[in-house]
Formats: structure tokens, sequence, C-alpha cells
């Protein structure tokens, strides 16, 4: 069996791994979009390498007396429109991300992952004991009501 | 060669990844996210994609390294906890990654000038565009004019992502200072002698250079707004390095006198006007009959010249519109006032604690919840007496 000559595409997947690991695992918001934009570089990456010819020079017209040389072998400009534009993109919601950190920095005071999220157990919690509090209380004023009622329809 | 090239690139990409995510100290992760970006950039043109390689130094290596630091400004530049290898994570990494590579051996070989990438359309761009459209780069050829619907399209989504960072954190700028003093500028008696380096911005040599350099990006921004059609740039390159200029000029002069200088009432609009200058060719175009973004109606009799002042235009307003997006981006990072909660921290026993004491001590959620809940008890009581009315 012979392998088909890829190892390039194994070394952008590795990248691209590398990234989603510290997306997945770091619990620092910041941290967790540099890995994300690690992952986005090789993913523009591997389109770049599907559109790569052997032996292929950039996809700009050679010239010889104002009209382009014939028989010459471009590379696919395809797949660099689309990364260009995407490049662009990308840094412009990497930019949104960061301000949702900065964000919640300021909402929680802290920009880790594990607080934010024991943070907002807590407050679940609080809230929920405080219903039930509530509930108990509302209650017990319904039954002192409800007996008040039917000892006055005793004295009736 | 080139495979050798291309094998110490990948080299120090992975290790400068592998770097990346074991950093603890986040001002050194975001300097290693640069040099990332600047490694792959040089990868791009090993691959002979040019444009890609050009955005990719500017943008990666540039920009996004700004933003990272003017993040780190308003949070903490260093990660809260050691965290250990965390196998879960591992696992569902091994296995995507697994997944992917299997794939790959159905891909065709690298580089291969028969793979179905490589089939009717990109030939077709290729063999035509030069007769079409006339430019030498056919990426803008592409970029501008063949896929110029799905071009104003990413430039509206840069476009709203200047607008929700805006939303996000416009609101609350920190005070403009009286002009002529320099903002964020500590007295040099306030501090220790010799215990600090110097700011940035009082450093002669660095804002000497700064000045020197300035018109010189300026000059160059233009240089690749006007030639991309003839070699690598165009509108989002120019753009973005444009913007560089300006952050240039806002990291060592200061966000509040970049500010000063160009207020961001202002960018909002241009950055608007990008947006509609690249909008506005296209209904032209279909006011003179033709389809949306289709050129060639500009000049009926030479159909390729009309192609290029469209192209002018369309990248006219890219450049516009992305570089105002860029400076504003910063601009709003830069001059948020920095939030003075002291950072909140969990010990072992995963206990919330506030690691400093400051005067405005924020309400830790318990508080929080109980004074709403209190506000909702008041409510309730004055509902329970309304209610309590009706029987009686």
């Amino acid at each position: 069996m012979t392998l088909p000559n890829v190892w390039n595409y194994w070394a952008v997947v590795v990248l691209m791994m590398v990234g989603l690991y510290i997306v997945i695992a770091k619990p620092n918001y910041v941290k967790k979009l540099m890995g994300l934009s690690l992952f986005q570089v090789s993913v523009i990456m591997l389109y770049v390498s599907m559109g790569r010819v052997t032996g292929g020079t950039a996809p700009i017209y050679i010239l010889d007396d104002g009209a382009p040389r014939p028989f010459v072998l471009y590379t696919n400009p395809v797949p660099h429109v689309l990364m260009l534009t995407a490049i662009v993109v990308g840094i412009a919601t990497t930019a949104v991300g960061l301000a949702l950190v900065v964000r919640i920095r300021e909402a929680y005071g802290s920009s880790e992952e594990d607080v934010v999220a024991e943070l907002d157990r807590r407050e679940v919690e609080a809230a929920n004991a405080l219903a039930a509090q509530r509930a108990a209380e509302s209650d017990a004023s319904s039954a002192t009501a409800a007996h008040a009622g039917a000892s006055h329809e005793e004295h009736a | 060669m080139e495979t050798a090239i291309t094998v110490v690139l990948f080299v120090l990409l992975l290790a400068t990844a592998i770097i990346l995510g074991r950093q603890r100290n986040l001002f050194a992760a975001s300097m290693l996210t640069g040099i990332f970006s600047l490694v792959s950039a040089g990868l791009f043109t090993v691959m002979e994609a040019v444009d890609v390689a050009f955005t990719e130094a500017a943008v990666g290596a540039g920009i996004s390294t700004v933003l990272m630091l003017a993040t780190l400004s308003l949070t903490e530049d260093v990660e809260a906890r050691e965290k250990k290898i965390s196998w879960p994570a591992l696992a569902v990494v091994v296995l995507t990654g697994g997944a992917l590579i299997y794939g790959t051996l159905d891909m065709p070989n690298f580089g291969d000038p028969h793979a179905v990438v490589h089939g009717e359309i990109a030939r077709y761009y290729i063999d035509r565009s030069w007769d079409e459209i006339g430019l030498p780069n056919m990426v803008t050829s592409i970029l501008a004019s063949y896929r110029g619907s799905d071009t104003f399209g990413e430039l509206g989504v840069v476009f709203v992502a200047g607008t929700s960072v805006l939303l996000l954190l416009g609101g609350r700028r920190s005070e403009l200072p009286a002009s002529g003093e320099s903002p964020g500028h500590e007295r040099p008696s306030s501090r220790p002698p010799g215990k600090r380096h110097a700011h940035v911005r009082e450093m002669p040599v660095v804002r000497t250079v700064a000045k020197v350099m300035l018109p010189y990006i300026v000059l160059f921004a233009f240089y690749v707004q006007a030639h991309g059609d003839f070699g690598p740039g165009g509108g989002f390159q120019a753009g973005v390095i444009l913007a560089t200029a300006f952050i240039l000029f806002g990291l060592v002069f200061g966000p509040q006198e970049l500010v000063r200088h160009v207020p961001p009432e202002r960018l909002e609009r241009i950055m608007a006007v990008g947006l509609m200058i690249y909008g506005g060719v296209g209904v032209v175009a279909m006011l003179l009959g033709g389809q949306f973004l289709a050129y060639g109606v500009f000049t009926p009799s030479h159909p390729s010249h009309g192609h290029h002042y469209g192209i002018f235009m369309v990248e006219l307003g890219v450049g516009i519109t992305v570089s105002a997006v860029m400076i504003i981006i910063y601009a709003t990072f830069a001059t948020r006032r920095p939030s003075l909660a002291p950072q909140v921290v969990l010990d072992a026993e995963d206990r919330c604690e506030t690691e400093v004491s400051a005067d405005d001590v924020p309400l830790v959620p318990e508080e929080r919840a109980l004074r709403s809940g209190a506000d909702l008890l008041a409510e309730g009581a004055a509902g329970t007496d309304a209610a309590s009315e009706v029987p009686s």
C-alpha cells in the first residue's frame, strides 16, 4: 500500500488540533481566542495547500510586451481569494470575541471560564433558595389566612 | 529545497503553537500568536499564495497582536491557575485529528495539477480573466469582479464586527485629558527612580522613529491600494496597513491623542461610507442597465475599461471600510476605562474569594441575587397585601 503524498495536510491537521486543544482545555478566555485564531490560520493553510500546483507560480500573469506569456502554470487563485477575505473577517470577529471577554471581565471580575461558571452556579442557587423561601412564606401566610377564614366560619 | 523550507516552517509553527499552549503569561502568548502568523505568512509565500501571505502578515502579526495586548490591559495578563493536562480534551483532539488524517488519505497528492480543485472554475479564471478583465493579478479580478457579491458580503461582516465592538465597548470611554498633557502619563517623580523602565511614550527615540516612519507607512498603504491590480495587494491589505499607521501613532503617542485627532464619531461614518461606495458601484451598474456589480456597462464600447474603473472603486470602498473598522476597534479597546473591580479567583476549595480588597468591592452573585430578591420580596409583599385585601 502506498500512502498518498499528503504529509503537508497532516502537518496542518496537527497544528489545527493544537489550536482545538487550547480552545477546549484552557480556562482563560483570551487564551481560548488565541487557540481559535491558531485553528483559523491552520484552516486557511489547509485551503491554500489544496490550491497549490507543483511547479506553478503565483496567480499573477507574467506579461511579455503587454500580453500574458502562454503555457505558464499558475497556482489555483480561487482558494487565495476566499482565504484572503477570511483572514480580515477573522480578525474582525476575533475583535468581537475579545470585546465580549472584556465585558465578561467587568461583569464577573474574572476572565476564567471555571470562575465564571462557578459564579453563575451560585447565582442560580441563591435565586432558587430565595424562591423556595418566598414560596414557603406565601404558603405559611395563605395557611394562616385559611385558618383564620375557617375560624370565622366556625364563629358564624 | 522548497520541501525543506516547508518542513522547517512547519516545525517552527508547531513549536510556536505548543509553547503558546503551555505559556501562562498571556503577554508572551500574544507575542507568540504574532510570531505564528508571521511564520505562516512565510509558508503562504512558499505555497505561492502571495496575496494571502500579505494579508496574514499585516493582520495576524500586526493588528491581532495589538488587539490581544489591548484586551490584556483591560483584563489579566496571567492565566489564573496551572491546569493539568485535560485527558478528555486530549482524547477529543486525538480522535478529531485522527479522523481528519484518515480523511486526507482520500485526497489527491499535494501539488497534484490534476486535482479536482483545479477544475473548471479555476481554469476558467486563469484562461479568460485576462481577456475579460485585463488585470495581471487574477486574485484581484476574482475578488472584486467575478466574486464581487461575495466580497461585498465579507465587507459587510467586517462592518458589522466594527459596529458590534462599538456596541459592546464604546459606551465607557475614559475621560479625555486636557490637550497638551500626555494621557496615561505618570509623573516620573511618582515612581521610584531606576526601578521601572520609562514608559514608551516618554522615549525620545521611539517617538522620533515613529514620526519618521508614519508617512512612509501611509504611503505604502496607498501604493498597495493602487497596485493591487498588478501585484499582490488590494483594498483589504491596504486598509489594514493604513490602520497600522494609526495604531502605531496610538501606541507611541497615546490612544487619547489618536482619538483627539481622529474622532471615533467621524470614523463611524467613514466606516459606512466605504461600504456604501462598494454597494453604490453595484447600484450604478444596475441603473445603467447591467447586473449588480457588473462593471462592463460603465464603458459599453470597451468593457474591460469599465471593469478597471469598477474594480478601482470597489477596492477603494474596501480599503476605506477596513481601515476605519480596524482603527475604530483599536481606539475602542485602548480608550476603554479599565474596570476597577478586583479580580475574582477561586481558592483550593473552589470557594469564591476576591483577591484584592478595593474600595468598590463588586457585588458577589449571592448579594446581587439577594438584593434583587429583596426588591422582589418587597414587591411581592406589596402584591400579597393587595391580594389579601381582595377577600376582605
